[in-house]
């Protein structure tokens, strides 16, 4: 079994003082990548604010090991919140959002080198938005700005990736490359990423949690109207464009839309 | 007309170091404020600085002082009432502006006499800036430039996007703390030049015009210094002129430099569209 990296141990995290998610047990483990599905309002991006450092524990242990073992207190993170919640008129440009990427305490709080322009250089030019650098933020289009904080998510080469609905804006082009790039990263990286997109994500993720309250992990990547009804997770099963055939385990995929209410 | 001859005297001098020194203490911090939205903010200090002063004028000692203590106490209490309860920030803020304003009208109307002091407090008296607060002016200036020098990535990453920064371990309350406190110092000493009714000018019109022309930070903060410094001194030397108000006739010229840019621009973009087509 390959070192475990995070040790999640009966945890509660919210807002005030007050619990939006309860009791959470969960190990990750180096590799994995968890696709985090849940209802609205169930606490999907406060458990990835959580573990994101964002936001402390109310109660419960959310402990950080390195991939040689090892208890640490700063694990290296790349997260990427919910394009919606920025100012877009931020006078800031690409470069500079990604550059952001590099910061951390140890160091780099006050200049950039020309090697972190060239790993931000590298980093766009891998997500094809090398033409964007110069650009301001508030020039780009949803999809554009999504691959930009990707880019801010993976330009330190974090053990861990972070996403929040990486696949909001994007587009059927760009998400089927992100999808790709993700399954690319994952080898190096290990993923957690809150999806709504049930339709996408059971082909890529290696495992589900079920984020509504509490947490219910599933260790294999179906989506079916039994696991849904049995981790009370209320949500809709929609899918589009084209299903993965693997998906559709069950044989109950025409009921499906109507019983997982 | 003679633009030498008010050079020859030391209060004109004193105005024009104090444009100076103004110019860049606003470019900075108004440009922050601006790109980050705290405007609000700081109308806020401003007006609850002037609870200091009435505080100072009642007890006779320097207003500078109590409102620079005004200004830091309100500075810190919103920042911390918006971060860790949940009391909404505007409403914090709308509560502090006009409780400010309340104490200093209540001491102000208890201290017996003429109160020469409040119409240079509220309307601003460049012509009669001291040198003690020349100097105060000069070392609020060198820290504000150390302090922008020396942390300006990670200024530019909490001010961006907080949350994300905390992921990087970056430290967030240092940097917010030290700049809403620099905020409210900028304000006080400001509050000389052009008063507590128009200081929130002079620290958002330079960086606006600035943001016409430019779209990222750093360039932001050094177009607004050169803005703020033609306006004031353009300003300055319109009111010896015109003679009128120096304060009110250095915000008038920042705002017809802002509506001559934004018309050069609107006219660019005009011909640029009309070649395309």
């Amino acid at each position: 079994m390959s070192n475990k990296l995070i040790e999640i141990n009966d945890l509660s995290a919210g807002y005030y003082g007050k619990p939006v998610i309860h009791h959470i047990q969960l190990t990750v483990y180096e590799g994995d990548f968890i696709g985090i599905i849940g209802p609205n309002g169930g606490g999907k991006t406060t458990f990835l604010k959580t573990i994101a450092g964002i936001i402390k524990p109310l109660s419960g242990s959310l402990k950080f090991y390195s991939p040689e073992g090892g208890l640490i207190e700063n694990p290296k993170l790349g997260y990427l919140p919910q394009v919606n919640s920025f100012d877009k008129s931020f006078p800031i440009s690409v470069e500079e959002v990604v550059l952001t990427g590099l910061l951390s305490a140890e160091g780099r709080l006050s200049r950039f080198k020309a090697s972190d322009k060239e790993k931000v250089r590298k980093v766009l030019e891998r997500l094809n938005i090398n033409h964007l650098a110069s650009k301001s933020i508030g020039e780009l289009s949803g999809g554009q700005m999504q691959r930009v904080f990707l880019a801010r998510a993976i330009v330190s080469e974090p053990w861990i990736l972070l996403l929040d609905e990486p696949s909001t804006y994007a587009d059927n082009r760009f998400e089927a490359e992100l999808y790709e790039l993700l399954a690319q990263l994952n080898e190096k990286m290990t993923i957690l990423m809150v999806s709504h997109d049930l339709g996408m994500i059971p082909s890529y993720v290696k495992s589900i949690a079920c984020v509504n309250g509490r947490l219910h992990y599933h260790p294999t990547p179906e989506i079916t109207p039994e696991i849904l009804r049995v981790y009370n997770c209320p949500i809709e099963l929609i899918t589009h464009g084209m299903v993965p055939h693997r998906v559709l385990s069950t044989h109950q995929e025409n009921s499906s839309t109507d019983e997982s209410y | 007309m003679n633009l030498i001859e008010p050079l020859g005297y030391v209060f004109f001098q004193h105005a024009l170091i104090a444009s100076v020194f103004s110019a860049i203490i606003c470019g900075f911090i108004g440009a922050y404020i601006v790109a980050r939205r705290m405007v609000f903010i700081s109308g806020g200090i401003t007006h609850a600085s002037f609870g200091g002063m009435g505080l100072a004028y009642f007890f006779g000692f320097n207003y500078l002082l109590g409102a620079a203590i005004f200004a830091l106490i309100s500075a810190l209490t919103v920042e911390y009432l918006s971060k860790r309860t949940e009391v909404r920030e505007d409403s914090a803020i709308g509560m502090l502006w006009s409780l400010g304003m309340a104490i200093g009208i209540i001491f102000t109307f208890l201290t017996p006499g003429y109160a020469p002091n409040l119409m240079s407090a509220l309307f601003g008296s460049i012509l009669a800036v001291s040198n003690t607060e020349l100097w105060l002016m000069a070392g609020l200036a060198v820290i504000i430039i150390l302090f922008f020098v020396e942390f300006f990535p990670a200024i530019l990453a909490v001010a961006f996007d907080i949350e994300y920064a905390s992921t990087h371990h970056i430290p967030v309350n240092f940097i917010n703390y030290s700049l809403i406190s620099l905020i409210a110092l900028a304000i006080v000493l400001n509050i000389r030049v052009s008063g507590i009714i128009l200081v929130l000018a002079m620290m958002t019109i330079p960086p606006v015009t600035a943001n016409l022309l430019t779209k990222r930070l750093k360039p932001m903060i050094l177009l607004s210094i050169a803005l703020g410094l033609a306006g004031n001194v353009l300003g300055l030397i319109l009111s010896y002129l015109l003679n009128l108000p120096s304060g009110a006739t250095i915000i008038v010229t920042h705002i017809l430099i802002f509506g001559i840019i934004k018309l050069c621009k609107s006219v660019s973009k005009l011909t640029v569209h009309e070649r395309i087509l």
